[in-house]
């Protein structure tokens, strides 16, 4: 679904991006194709590991279950997740993801230093869902 | 300058959820319209459509939905479709019809039927699409990034959820005042209070329904609108539907990701705050000048971001200028007089189209209870996905 996004386990996950040779920046979701800089003339875009740590750009949750594509069980009650917006300081970037279950917006603060860590999106018998979450720093696992 | 286009004519079907087809208010707000300006159908010699992607395929095809509704009169036809932009878009194209004298009046129409609860993509396996991508790796709606914006501003600015309350509470009085408002009740802050949280720190009454609606426009060029009759009509001066610029650095629907600033640097200026910019230059008109400002108050926290963009008020002031009254009808400038989404909902096609006709109405001082004393100039905004925005100026 979302192939080459990310990559690694444990304390080896990174997110996956692409950089622009010419210009510096960086994409996320990656950009294949051609820089979308406008100034630029144009690089190589060369995949690159995204920062492990950010800090909390902003956060909410989601209390109401969302509607498909998202992917939920309606047999099982909802169980809210916070979603923290991220921001990774070397590549200037903010970036969307779910928190590790368990935390609450009751557990974050803009400005909080957060790490990516990877995450179960969803399963079914045949397939695990990888995905992305983000976790306060001094959360360990 | 490029020059007015005159606007003879505003109408509405009322907001709500009537469950019936777009069709349906499209066409009795198109006729609403046509009558306000003492105009036949068959007068008309252009027809744009903003598309509702609901109701299936004839939805893309909206200005050719609504002439065939009307009844075939071999109009010139266009249909716009610009995410939540998209009226102000149909606006856009019907007055470059009219400044280039390609037509003399045009109808613009938007109507939709939309579900209930939160919007979705559409169906099917969409790999490539950022707002399938979105709510299937996220599960992030459109009140997701709403409480983000709002808990942001909570953090910066030290805006607190009684503040955005006090949005609603604005609204829904003049909500109350709109007999096309779908919701006609006063709210107070202890009904929002009590309300659910959908995405925190916002709650069901800090966020905009979803709705069927319909409004319409009948635009002409100033020299059919002398001929008409009407010397002195409300005046489109600017239309401004501008790109964000590289990079764009604030997370914006439907992305997962910012641009990054590392390659080049941040534009001065916000996305949003761009698109009242160009309108403002575009007619050699200034925050300044405004009479009242329609904006999309998709949540409460999001208007207080618009009074900043719009330039009503500094950056981080925009609680400030809400608690002084400033917004408020009476105040020095008022904001949403028309209730705004909270009193409407979102109907999408049909909503940039009903800001014009709020402007309409006011700047012609026909806004009964709810009218602007001496209202001159009014100001229209707009956001949807996909990096369109709009913004609408119109004098008298």
């Amino acid at each position: 679904m979302v192939t080459d996004w990310f990559t690694g386990d444990g304390d080896g996950f990174r997110l996956l991006g692409t950089r622009c040779s010419a210009c510096v920046s960086v994409f996320f979701p990656r950009e294949d194709g051609h820089c979308r800089n406008p100034a630029c003339p144009g690089g190589e875009l060369e995949e690159v590991p995204l920062s492990r740590r950010g800090r909390v750009w902003s956060y909410t949750d989601s209390r109401y279950r969302p509607p498909s594509p998202y992917v939920s069980d309606p047999e099982l009650p909802w169980e809210p997740y916070a979603l923290i917006a991220v921001e990774l300081e070397a590549e200037r970037i903010v970036v969307l993801g779910q928190a590790v279950p368990g935390i609450t917006v009751a557990d974050l603060a803009v400005g909080m230093e957060v790490e990516v860590v990877p995450g179960v999106l969803d399963e079914d018998t045949e397939t695990t869902w990888t995905t992305w979450h983000w976790r306060p720093a001094e959360v360990t696992a | 300058m490029t020059g007015d286009v005159a606007v003879l004519g505003a109408g509405m079907h009322p907001w709500g959820k009537w469950g019936r087809g777009f069709v349906e208010y499209g066409t009795a707000a198109a006729r609403a319209a046509l009558a306000d300006a003492g105009l036949e159908w068959r007068d008309v010699g252009s027809i744009v459509g903003a598309d509702t992607v609901r109701g299936g395929y004839p939805g893309y095809v909206a200005g050719a939905t609504f002439a065939k509704a009307l009844g075939w009169q071999g109009a010139r036809v266009a249909s716009v479709y610009a995410a939540c932009a998209s009226g102000a878009q149909a606006v856009n194209t019907a007055r470059a019809q009219l400044l280039s004298g390609l037509a003399d009046v045009v109808l613009v129409v938007g109507a939709d039927a939309a579900p209930k609860g939160f919007f979705r993509p559409a169906g099917g396996e969409r790999h490539d699409d950022p707002d399938w991508l979105r709510f299937r790796v996220l599960g992030a709606t459109n009140p997701t990034y709403f409480g983000l914006y709002a808990r942001r501003r909570m953090a910066l600015y030290g805006d607190t959820p009684e503040d955005f309350a006090q949005v609603k509470v604005k609204n829904a009085a003049l909500g109350a005042l709109n007999p096309y408002a779908r919701y006609r009740k006063r709210v107070s802050a202890e009904e929002v209070a009590a309300s659910a949280v959908v995405a925190d720190p916002l709650r069901l009454l800090d966020i905009c329904a979803t709705s069927d609606g319909g409004a319409a426009l009948v635009l002409s060029s100033m020299e059919f609108a002398r001929r008409h009759g009407a010397a002195d009509p409300v005046r489109i001066r600017a239309v401004s539907t501008v790109t964000p610029r590289y990079p764009n650095t604030v997370l914006d629907l439907p992305d997962i990701a910012t641009d990054s600033a590392a390659g080049a640097p941040p534009p001065d200026e916000t996305f949003r705050a761009s698109i009242a910019r160009a309108a403002y230059e575009e007619a050699g008109i200034g925050p300044e000048d405004l009479s009242l400002a329609e904006v999309y108050d998709l949540s409460t926290a999001l208007e207080l971001q618009w009074y900043e963009d719009l330039g009503l008020c500094g950056e981080g002031e925009g609680a400030k200028l809400l608690r002084e009254g400033a917004t408020a009808l009476g105040g020095r400038i008022p904001v949403n007089a028309s209730g705004g989404l909270a009193s409407f909902g979102e109907a999408v096609p049909a909503q940039a189209i009903a800001q014009v006709c709020e402007l309409t109405w006011q700047l012609r001082g026909d806004a009964g209870d709810r009218q602007i004393a001496g209202a001159r100039v009014g100001l229209t905004a707009n956001q949807g996905l996909f990096g369109h925005g709009s913004a609408v100026l119109a004098v008298r």
